[in-house]
């Protein structure tokens, strides 16, 4: 159960690698936290999050297989997650990247990042919602991202299951309302993570320890979106009011 | 054919929370009115289970369970006085409110009320209430003569504390939190009163040494005490306010002649919605200081009303929302007399962190009574108001639990929203009685609440 002063007591990452995920749980105080949940493929990666997850002293840290893209296993998966206890904070953070000049030329790639990004959060966001609705609390975290804001020239497929998952989660959490449990929509900005090695850094980029403690404020303090870092907000308020012609000019 | 989604709100589906508006979870209310429709709810209760709430009095959790079946019982709300013998049999959703109303008129009073008169009678019980005669009567539970509980199997069952085949039962029940059963009837003993009047002795005291010694010197002269402390100065003055109910040959001629008068103010509610921040050191000074100049230095003897000595925060409807939409929580422990030193601590580990309290008083109890989860024992307890949204509160709390922790203290269950499951275990040492009955009281876990999911219970 949640407490007064917001603290949590279990989670549930789907997408359990995320280093975005483990620097909110680092932000949580590990003397409440009892069970922390990764669901993801099996990978180093995982393996190595459930490894620093238990040498922040969180008694229970159970590793579970999940896939993304395997919707017709959502159900059954959070089920089982949820029957054992309740979760008090889920965030999905499970997404890929692509190279959109690779996936322009194999249109079945950008089908698969629109199955993970979008369908699959979709699919799953759907499933958690059931069963907070059911236990009358709880958080649900989305990370969305700051690419979904305006379509870019250099990563407008993975930009627009960004969107699209983006327009789902303020719905979800509207669907939400009054039932208890809430969502959290995150939009970060470029994060230094896995996911955006070797790419060049765009303004304001960040690290994923600044993402974490914005959205445990933010959950703290009930908010139901955040830019991260939170300057983003303005500059991408200033990037949206640019015209088609100008912006498809700029710097991508 | 049309479908219903599982995301949609059932009509009858509330977002309850404590008195301290933290941490709310979504119910399905019952608003039962006989103890047969409870046991019908109780015997198909799903996998979320069921849970009684009165007034809605206790801080944090415990009247609370995100996706059970929440009785509402204040529609049982009767009761039935018996003068000869001075007991009343309540149904457990009447209140301290409605009983004051008319036994006191009747030259009675309740052997034991909090500091708001909107607690139920099975909430009381539930809660195992103190008030500012602990020192010398004790908590609620050791009023009641017998109590009506429906089980976990949904039978019903009479407990008492003299009958050796329920008194288990009986005293896992008081300070049980609900967990045990649904409590829906209970008889307990009144006070006889001559007057309706209060006799009190108030006491300015310059810092905290001069309040807690002068509570060990003169709390035994006194059937009620309890000393308001000034958080924010840094010396911890205070005000002592101890008194009994005033006797006839107290009143003037003109209030003797009506003698059991009894009525409570209505003054006006807090607006619907305050900003976060209200209350923060600076107004919280200002409010103290008024409220300790207030008071006269030294004063024998003056009169009050029951309302004005007891349930002066009554007076303002909805009071706790002036904390602002974050809500805020009730830190409440008890030390034995040899850790004292951790009320100080207390205080002023809350002005080292900017949560002013303008609400904090200090009482001393006397010996505990048999309930294993009940939270009175022989000591200091003070009770401090803080604003939850306060990020650095979280760990200054759990500091503080340590120490009384290690002292032999504990934190009050009705006032809880933030210990830790371990802390718990560590200052209940009966909890694992408490638990075996329980167990065999509710074989199934249908009773089921926010604060014994967060506890483990």
């Amino acid at each position: 159960m949640n407490d007064a002063l917001g603290e949590v007591q279990s989670v549930l990452v789907l997408g359990g690698s995320s280093e975005i995920a483990r620097a909110t749980i680092a932000e949580l105080p590990g003397n409440r936290l009892r069970r922390v949940v990764l669901a993801g493929r099996a990978s180093s990666a995982l393996d190595d999050a459930a490894t620093a997850m238990t040498n922040l002293g969180i008694p229970a840290v159970e590793v579970a297989e999940f896939d993304a893209a395997s919707t017709d296993t959502h159900g059954a998966f959070i089920d089982d997650v949820f029957d054992n206890s309740d979760i008090d904070l889920v965030i999905l953070a499970f997404g890929v990247l692509g190279d959109q000049m690779t996936v322009e030329a194999d249109p079945s790639q950008a089908v698969l990042i629109a199955t993970v990004n979008y369908t699959g959060a979709v699919s799953v966001g759907l499933h958690v919602a059931r069963r907070l609705r059911q236990q009358g609390h709880g958080q649900l975290v989305v990370l969305s991202s700051v690419a979904g804001d305006r379509a870019r020239r250099s990563n407008y497929v993975y930009g627009s299951t960004k969107a699209g998952l983006d327009a789902f989660a303020q719905g979800l959490g509207d669907a939400l309302q009054g039932s208890g449990a809430s969502v959290l929509v995150v939009r970060p900005g470029m994060v230094r993570t896995r996911m955006s090695e070797g790419l060049p850094e765009a303004p304001m980029t960040t690290d994923p320890d600044v993402v974490g403690k914005a959205i445990v404020q933010a959950l703290r303090k009930g908010k139901h979106t955040i830019y991260a870092p939170g300057p983003l907000r303005f500059l991408m308020g200033a990037v949206k009011a640019v015209p088609r012609p100008v912006f498809r000019k700029l710097p991508q | 054919m049309t479908t219903t989604s599982p995301l949609t709100l059932d009509e009858h589906d509330e977002l309850l929370s404590g008195w301290g508006r933290t941490a709310p979870s979504r119910a399905n209310i019952v608003r039962p009115s006989s103890a047969e429709q409870i046991s019908d709810v109780i015997r198909s209760a799903g996998p979320r289970g069921v849970l009684a709430r009165g007034l809605g009095r206790s801080y944090g959790d415990a009247a609370q369970s995100g996706g059970a079946q929440v009785f509402d019982m204040t529609q049982m709300r009767s009761f039935d006085v018996d003068i000869e013998a001075g007991t009343v049999t309540a149904d457990a959703g009447a209140s301290v409110d409605d009983l004051l109303r008319s036994i006191v008129p009747a030259g009675f009073f309740v052997p034991v009320t909090a500091g708001t008169r909107f607690v139920t009678i099975g909430g009381a019980i539930a809660a195992d209430i103190h008030g500012k005669n602990h020192h010398v009567e004790g908590s609620f539970g050791a009023h009641v003569t017998r109590m009506r509980v429906v089980d976990g199997s949904g039978e019903v069952r009479d407990l008492a504390p003299d009958d050796p085949n329920t008194a288990e039962f009986f005293w896992a029940t008081v300070g049980g939190m609900g967990l045990t059963g649904v409590i829906v009837e209970a008889t307990f003993r009144l006070l006889p009163i001559e007057t309706s009047q209060m006799s009190v002795d108030t006491t300015r005291c310059r810092d905290l040494d001069d309040v807690m010694s002068r509570m060990i010197e003169g709390d035994d002269d006194y059937r009620y005490s309890v000393a308001w402390i000034d958080t924010v100065a840094p010396t911890g003055r205070g005000v002592l306010t101890r008194g009994d109910h005033a006797t006839r040959n107290q009143l003037d001629a003109r209030s003797a002649a009506d003698n059991l008068a009894y009525s409570t103010p209505s003054l006006p509610s807090a607006p619907p919605f305050v900003p976060g921040g209200l209350l923060n050191t600076a107004t919280v000074r200002a409010f103290n200081e008024g409220w300790f100049r207030k008071h006269p230095k030294d004063r024998r003897g003056e009169l009050t009303s029951i309302p004005a000595f007891f349930h002066p925060l009554d007076g303002v409807r909805d009071w706790n929302r002036v904390y602002g939409p974050r809500g805020f929580l009730q830190y409440q422990f008890v030390v034995p007399d040899s850790a004292g030193w951790i009320v100080e601590r207390t205080l002023s580990r809350l002005r080292d962190v900017g949560a002013p309290s303008f609400l904090t008083v200090l009482k001393r109890f006397g010996p505990a009574n048999p309930g294993p989860l009940s939270f009175p024992q022989p000591g200091w307890t003070l009770a401090a108001d803080v604003p939850a949204a306060n990020d650095e509160l979280g760990s200054v709390l759990d500091e503080l639990d340590e120490l009384v922790a290690a002292e032999g203290g504990r934190l009050y269950l009705a006032k809880d929203s933030r210990q830790s499951p371990a802390m718990l275990a560590a200052t209940y040492p009966r909890l694992g009685e408490w638990q075996a009955v329980r167990d065999r009281m509710d074989p199934r876990g249908v009773f089921t609440s926010d604060l014994g999911r967060r506890l483990s219970l």
